[in-house]
């Protein structure tokens, strides 16, 4: 069953020499539970396309699919509740909610979604090794652990879909494996489909597929 | 390297030019606030100089007497003992459309002033006839009846002209003071053996009109100050939040080898460049303030204290080079913390906005702290502080403790309603509400303050309005009230309205020293329309039949208050000698100590003292007039019906509190302004806060909905703050400086519509104040919000 399909999406914003191409008719499937890593230069369209892939942004032409749901023919507020109910984004900078402690960012999406599980929160909180920090504040987190608080807020909303952009390029190497390795256990047990975007060869070879970026176009899938 | 160092600074103003504007607007209005208002004040003590100038009356001593008429008998006797003195003759008069002072000198022997000069240009034509006034009131007097030439040495309202003229127009041959010349012959017989029925009055004394004038300036100075403190709130708010803006640029500046010496350094110089732009503007935009308010102040000083003001304003240097100095010193003072935070900042400090939070936390300690000692410090002053100043200070303690309060209290409601909440998005709300406080606490508090000033003064000056009008309906009763021209005229109107009128009520008075203060004795007549209708504060029982049996004495509030009597204590009159208060009585705009003693007794002491007003009781009012007018040639200007008086009761106090409420309303457009510079800086740090929840399925028109909430919210809850702060201010206004101010209390009443009316205005400002940081959240979202990522790498 697809959870992420891209049909010749294309994507151009305007510059001052005119419109640039960021997408040229990008093609992508990705099936519920699986996980997929998208590689790419800085400027090759990584980021845009899996903009465009949670509903951020919208594509120029072509056809994206989340589930069922075209999300080219879905207004803003159409779109907002696709991403509250069924995509879960991890980000670089982890985009905690500052003002909230670390239980009420890791329940806010669920409640958003109308998906609140307090038992499977727990049991998140645990897996993700944050269970003493409940009561603390995103600030008094180190970078790894407020990372393991996003992955956390992500998958308490069980998404059909998370799309991660560099969720480990703050962190240190070995950090970053042990929150990829989270990470990629906590979809699998979901049943979520993951797309991973990231520069790095070495966690991409850790996905089930992978494919290449370059100016645009999608070069290669393994 | 400075050079280069102060153009990146200065980028960051070029790429947030609202934000620049808000921050000059606020620095420029606070300056323009102030110094208008100084500019009203110095204008007005300027003309009081011109009229204490006029004859010399701040270096001379003089002689008076207590009927306000000096016989020409005792100038003639002091003359031919060798006594240096001049005579002088001031009266009110209608002088083609106007009523003037007119006042009469003798220039050859009047001391040296600016009278005298004028009257030395050309000594022939002076005594023939030729007066001088000022242009003001030439205009005025419009067909001026004589050669009148103008002269701003002259105070407004006031025509110079000889003695012998001045005789000849009031048919009078009467003086009404000498001045005596500084310097006296040796050997000559004593003033009170000479001339025992005057008065010797020091030089300065009797001419208190700066002194009297004070509390009207000095509430005007508060007023002024106040507005500035809201003012320079913006300014600290907008650049305390500009260098929090520019955090990141300070660390890339200082990481690339910039001195911290250099950048604080070019930090004041930037201040400083704001400051002289903003001075610049705020001083034109406070001169066409003062300007504008110009006519009103005069004449509330012309109506309230007869001062000659007039209604146009100088241009003076001196008052633009201290307003430029106020801009400056207030900028300085703004400035000041963000400047010692930089020199106290890490290079290398996080810029997270809990971690900016919670460093505020310990500033909120402090002010919580600095809230508290001056609330005890307003409490000590409510309790034991004496005096006009202690009043004022009493009311700045109470306001600065309620502002710097307001971040506390607000803290504590935005926690409490976060445990409260049910459901992330109201968890949220509440709690990223408390975070951002700190940012917006200086415009809250800004608010808070403008607020809580209209609220105590819109209470004050509607209780003082309601209380005046009962008062006028009860002290204006008489139909008709005639000025005589002379006594001739007083006594021949007496005769024609006795068989006419139902009541002639005369209204005589000498002018005296009661309980050491400037004040005035009057006749009253034993008359129903006063039994009947005189409100009296504590009064004796059988209070009328007591004063109709010259039992005793009725004062008014100003002096029963600023004396401390009691109703039965004793009162020494000249004269006559002690005798028992029986009550007082209110009497509104009345700067003046007041005694009243049966008409009969006053008489028997004073028996020369001229009728000035006569009121009269009547039942046909037109025909009265119209019969007097026939009959005596009564001009518009000498006689009034009551329906007139009260009009120009109330006209007069209206004008008084124009000034007020334009202050009032500017306040309050500064503190909204404060909220707008604070709100649009703050909508592009919120970016980074708001675009997570965007991501996570919030579109940006709920977040555009909630952050409108958020303001009307924190506005809301200003204003409930504000409204308990306004009525303690409008008590402190109506029972501590009202009475140290003009003497009279009055009673504290509500007008919940007002407040009301109030709230929505407030609404209203906020809800213009965060439209428009809402409205670009709504519209250009998705692309701002998408940068917040976009930034990461």
């Amino acid at each position: 069953m697809t959870a992420l399909a891209l049909e010749t999406v294309t994507k151009s914003f305007p510059s001052v020499e005119g419109r640039v191409e960021v997408l040229r008719g990008v093609s992508l499937d990705i099936a519920r539970g699986s996980a997929h890593a998208l590689t790419g230069e800085s400027g090759s369209g990584k980021s845009t396309l899996l903009h465009i892939a949670a509903g951020l942004e919208q594509a120029d032409s072509g056809r994206v699919l989340v589930g069922q749901s075209d999300l080219t023919t879905l207004d803003e507020a159409g779109r907002a509740a696709l991403r509250r109910g069924h995509v879960g984004l991890i980000f670089q900078q982890f985009n905690l909610i500052p003002s909230l402690s670390v239980a009420a960012n890791l329940g806010f999406q669920a409640r958003l979604a109308g998906k609140h599980d307090a038992d499977f929160i727990i049991h998140l909180a645990q897996r993700l090794g944050v269970a003493d920090l409940l009561s603390r504040y995103p600030e008094q987190l180190s970078g790894g652990q407020q990372q393991r608080v996003a992955i956390g807020r992500c998958l308490a909303a069980r998404p059909a879909l998370v799309l991660a952009d560099e969720p480990t390029g703050n962190l240190d190497e070995e950090t970053g494996d042990r929150v990829l390795d989270l990470m990629l256990e906590l979809t699998a047990e979901t049943g979520a489909a993951l797309l991973l975007v990231t520069h790095s060869s070495r966690l991409a070879a850790r996905c089930e597929a992978r494919h290449h970026l370059r100016a645009g176009r999608m070069e290669g899938t393994e | 390297m400075t050079r280069a160092a102060l153009a990146a600074l200065l980028s960051h103003w070029a790429r947030n030019k609202l934000q620049l504007a808000m921050l000059l607007a606020g620095l420029a209005l606070a300056t323009a606030l102030w110094s208008g208002v100084q500019a009203l004040n110095a204008e007005a003590r300027s003309a009081y100089a011109t009229a204490e100038a006029l004859l010399s009356e701040g270096a001379t001593a003089r002689l008076d007497h207590p009927s306000g008429q000096i016989a020409q008998e005792s100038f003639g006797a002091l003359r031919r003992a060798g006594w240096l003195v001049s005579p002088v003759l001031e009266a009110r008069v209608t002088l083609g459309d106007a009523r003037v002072t007119l006042i009469g000198i003798e220039p050859l022997t009047a001391p040296p002033g600016a009278g005298p000069a004028l009257a030395a240009e050309d000594l022939a034509a002076f005594f023939s006839g030729r007066g001088f006034a000022h242009p003001q009131t030439l205009r005025e007097i419009r067909d001026v009846p004589r050669e009148i030439r103008p002269s701003e040495a002259v105070p407004v309202g006031t025509v110079l002209v000889d003695i012998g003229q001045a005789q000849a127009i009031l048919q009078s041959d009467h003086l009404t003071s000498l001045t005596l010349a500084q310097t006296q012959p040796e050997g000559l017989r004593p003033l009170e053996t000479l001339v025992p029925e005057l008065r010797l009055l020091s030089p300065g004394e009797g001419a208190e009109l700066a002194g009297l004038t004070d509390s009207f300036h000095l509430n005007l100075t508060a007023f002024g100050l106040l507005a500035f403190a809201v003012g320079l709130f913006i300014v600290h708010s907008a650049v305390g939040l500009a260098f929090e803006q520019r955090r990141a640029m300070f660390r890339t500046l200082r990481a690339l080898g910039l001195p911290l010496r250099t950048l604080t350094a070019c930090l004041a110089t930037e201040l400083l460049l704001m400051a002289l732009v903003a001075g610049a503007a705020g001083l034109v935009l406070g001169y066409a303030l003062a300007a504008l308010l110009m006519p009103d102040v005069a004449l509330t000083l012309r109506g309230l204290y007869g001062a000659p003001v007039p209604g146009a304003l100088q241009f003076n240097p001196l008052w633009a080079l201290a307003g430029l100095g106020m801009a400056l010193g207030g900028t300085a003072l703004a400035g000041a913390q963000a400047l010692w935070r930089l020199w106290h900042l890490p290079p290398l400090a996080p810029a997270q906005p809990r971690a900016w939070a919670h460093a505020s936390a310990r500033g909120m300690r402090v002010q919580s702290a600095l809230a508290g000692a001056l609330a005890l410090l307003a409490i000590i002053l409510a309790v034991y502080g004496t005096g006009l100043l202690a009043g004022f200070l009493l009311l700045a303690a109470t306001l600065l403790a309620a502002a710097l309060a307001v971040p506390l209290v607000l803290t504590t409601v935005l926690r409490l309603a976060e445990r409260a909440a049910r459901g992330p998005l109201a968890e949220w709300f509440w709690a990223d509400s408390r975070q951002n406080l700190p940012r917006l606490s200086l415009a809250l508090m800004a608010l808070m303050l403008a607020l809580a000033a209209n609220i105590g003064v819109g209470t004050m000056v509607a209780s003082f309005r309601a209380t005046f009008i009962d008062w006028l309906d009860l002290r204006l009763v008489a139909e008709v009230n005639v000025i005589p021209r002379s006594q001739d005229e007083a006594r021949a109107l007496e005769a024609f309205l006795a068989p006419r009128a139902d009541a002639v009520l005369p209204m005589l008075r000498v002018e005296a020293q009661l309980s050491g203060q400037p004040a005035q004795i009057y006749a009253m007549k034993d008359h129903a329309t006063f039994r009947d209708n005189w409100p009296l504060i504590d009064p004796v029982p059988q209070v009328w039949d007591r004063l109709a049996a010259a039992e005793g004495v009725l004062v008014n509030e100003q002096l029963y208050r600023r004396s401390g009597l009691r109703a039965g204590d004793e009162l020494d009159l000249p004269q006559i000698g002690p005798m028992p208060v029986l009550g007082a009585y209110p009497d509104y705009g009345n700067p003046l100590a007041q005694a009243v003693i049966t008409l009969p007794r006053f008489s028997e002491i004073w028996p020369e003292a001229p009728i000035r007003q006569l009121a009269i009781r009547t039942e046909d009012a037109p025909t009265l007039i119209a019969a007097l007018q026939d009959e005596f040639g009564l001009s518009a200007a000498q006689i009034t019906d009551q329906a007139q008086a009260k009009e120009i009761s109330l006209a007069i106090f209206e004008r008084t509190f124009v000034i007020t409420r334009a202050l009032n309303l500017l306040t309050l457009s500064v503190a909204a302004l404060a909220l707008f510079a604070a709100l649009v800086t703050l909508a592009g740090m919120r970016l980074a806060q708001l675009a997570p929840l965007w991501a996570l399925g919030l579109t940006p028109r709920q977040l555009a909905g909630l952050e409108l909430t958020r303001a009307l919210v924190m506005g809301g809850l200003t204003m409930l703050l504000a409204l308990p702060v306004g009525l303690v201010l409008a008590q402190v206004l109506l029972a501590v400086i009202n009475v140290q101010a003009f003497g009279w209390r009055l009673p504290l009443q509500v007008f919940p519509g007002d407040w009301a009316r109030l709230g929505l205005w407030a609404a209203l400002a906020v809800l213009a104040a965060a439209s428009l940081p809402a409205l670009r959240l709504w519209r250009q979202g998705p692309a701002q919000l998408l940068r917040v990522f976009a930034h990461e790498r």
